[in-house]
């Protein structure tokens, strides 16, 4: 279905973990397009992710997740590895915007978070505060990298490379207001045919404001490696904390020095 | 702050030597600055000299910060400016976010930089305007390094210089504890789970630049009569420290997250053995509080040697940062 992108409007990905194959077709054609070179493959024995995590190099990673029991299960009751393409979520209140002192990570006209490379000092602010550890530092340039959400095709009216090569439209690419509603009936559907663990994260504001990358989960979200709303919490919930600790030492500080040092009259 | 399971899925930022050598360095260097200045203000008018090395302290390890935090920046490093000014085309002009405590320390480190420029260049000034005992004289047994003062000259300024040493000495309360600070403010495991990192970073840099000045005193034999006091001070200092450690283990406990600090117990067991070594010697010069001031004879008396106990706060200082920056990574 072709989107017609307009600034001024907010867009994101949907992810729907429940129908993807784990095929990498995202992560292709996000290194194609986008002229990442990949990391040296890593032979992770634990599934065919051979990617291992988001970074500067890999701006989309299908995680494959270890859901088999140990024992067999009845027929029909089987569980298999989840598989989630994960990304950049594009926070509605985002930590590493938060905490960048520089200035270069702003919001685009599309709402979605964008590092400017020519303004990024590489200070890795931001690679401490994301709590999803999506940013990660680009040795050569020296400075800090993540999905884009495809600003350079976005701005020139194309949806991302990831939702277009997408096979089995696991990653939906759109309006976040057309992707919430697809979300909540597809969401309905599941449920209605008995699948009760499916949940949306980061289709409401509960995590960091809503999420303009959010997913249907077939699990629960510290399963995939992603904060559950009681621990979603931005970095600067320990600014006030934090100076009125060291205040509190530094006044305390000043009095011991005074006792130390007073006037005593020795000759 | 209520304490939960924390889970963390967070990637270590990579912050490690440069950052552990600026975060030493900055509580060293605003922590020497309140230091000497606590002296000049509250302390007897022969503090003068051991608040002068203070400043020069102060101003000596200044320098090196911002060298090791452009260094860390790495292919970025010559865009350490980009902390102050904001370059975003249509948004350009002075970059300052009050949330963020790295753009805060950025200009506090800057301004601060100004006055412990300016009270290191007051200090040398000083020195030279003041009467020189010739070297090997009594007063200057062992030919100091420095110019030694008999009656060392009053600070410049009057009123108007003591309030500029109380700015400063603001300002380098500020640097020497925000590093702790901009930890927690992250998603770090450790950093985030405690709000005690900049208190126990300000207490630790006092500590350990009481622990500097006491041992430069080594040479300017007429600072000698601020040494018992410079020891006593650290010694309250480290027990600030003490408390706030073992607040900060509690803070951590609770959120569940200590585990990781255990294979950096040796580190935490350094810092320990600083706070024990400023607490023996101050308690060593407690005890001779008493006695009439004499200088060099003081020392000996004391039974501790300054030396020793200088260089283990130090590494204590050290050790403590390693630990705590290591422990999240």
């Amino acid at each position: 279905m072709a989107v017609t992108i307009k600034p001024g409007e907010s867009y994101g990905f949907f992810t729907d973990t429940s129908i993807c194959i784990g095929c990498k077709a995202c992560e292709v054609a996000c290194k194609e397009w986008n002229q990442l070179q990949g990391d040296t493959p890593k032979f992770l024995a634990d599934s065919y992710d051979n990617t291992g995590q988001l970074d500067d190099q890999n701006w989309r990673h299908v995680k494959f997740i270890d859901d088999v029991p140990m024992q067999s299960t009845n027929s029909g009751n089987g569980t298999a590895f989840l598989m989630m393409s994960d990304v950049c979520k594009h926070c509605k209140h985002a930590s590493c915007m938060d905490v960048c002192p520089t200035g270069a990570i702003i919001r685009t006209e599309f709402d979605t978070v964008f590092i400017q490379q020519d303004v990024c000092n590489g200070c890795r602010n931001c690679i401490a505060a994301c709590p999803y550890s999506v940013i990660a530092l680009n040795p050569a340039t020296g400075t800090a990298h993540k999905c884009t959400l495809c600003y350079d095709r976005l701005q020139g009216g194309l949806e991302p490379a990831c939702a277009k090569a997408c096979p089995t439209q696991s990653i939906k690419f759109g309006p976040l207001s057309e992707l919430q509603q697809a979300a909540d009936v597809r969401l309905a559907a599941l449920h209605s045919q008995g699948v009760a663990q499916a949940q949306l994260y980061g289709r409401d504001d509960k995590v960091y404001g809503g999420l303009n990358a959010f997913f249907l989960l077939m699990d629960k979200p510290e399963t995939y490696g992603l904060p559950n709303a009681d621990n979603a919490k931005l970095p600067t919930r320990n600014d006030i904390g934090g100076y009125v600790g060291a205040f509190v030492t530094a006044v305390v500080g000043v009095i011991a020095g005074i006792v130390a040092f007073r006037r005593r009259g020795e000759s | 702050m209520i304490y939960l399971a924390a889970e963390h899925f967070v990637r270590a930022p990579q912050w490690t030597w440069y950052i552990l050598g600026y975060f030493f360095f900055a509580g060293l260097t605003g922590g020497s600055y309140a230091v000497a200045t606590l002296l000049r203000l509250v302390g007897d008018p022969r503090d003068e000299p051991a608040a002068r090395v203070g400043y020069y302290a102060s101003f000596v390890t200044l320098l090196v910060c911002p060298v090791l935090l452009s260094t860390d920046l790495g292919a970025s490093w010559w865009k350490f400016w980009h902390m102050l000014v904001d370059i975003t085309p249509g948004d350009q002009g002075l970059n300052f976010k009050y949330w963020s405590p790295m753009s805060v320390g950025s200009w506090a480190l800057l301004v601060f930089g100004f006055f412990a420029a300016v009270s290191a260049l007051e200090s040398f000034l000083l020195d030279r305007r003041s009467p020189s005992a010739p070297t090997g004289s009594p007063a200057d047994p062992g030919g100091s390094r420095f110019r030694t003062v008999d009656a060392p000259s009053r600070p410049f300024g009057g009123v108007v210089g003591q309030a500029f040493n109380v700015i400063g000495a603001v300002l380098a309360l500020f640097v020497a504890s925000y590093t702790g600070v901009l930890l927690s403010v992250s998603n770090q495991p450790i950093w985030s789970d405690t709000w005690m990192l900049g208190g126990l970073f300000l207490a630790s840099g006092l500590s350990g630049s009481a622990a500097l000045i006491a041992l430069l005193t080594r040479y300017r034999p007429n600072a000698a009569f601020s040494l018992g006091r410079i020891h006593e001070a650290d010694g309250y200092f480290s027990i600030l420290e003490l408390v706030l450690l073992v607040a900060f283990f509690i803070t951590i406990i609770a959120a569940g997250t200590a585990g990781p600090t255990l294979p950096f117990l040796p580190l935490w067991l350094l810092a320990l053995v600083g706070v024990g070594a400023s607490l023996v010697a101050a308690r060593g010069h407690m005890r001779i509080r008493g006695i009439p001031a004499g200088g060099t004879a003081v020392i000996a008396r004391a039974g501790t040697d300054t030396l020793v106990v200088s260089i283990l706060v130090l590494l204590g200082v050290l050790a403590l940062r390693a630990a705590v920056i290591f422990s999240a990574q």
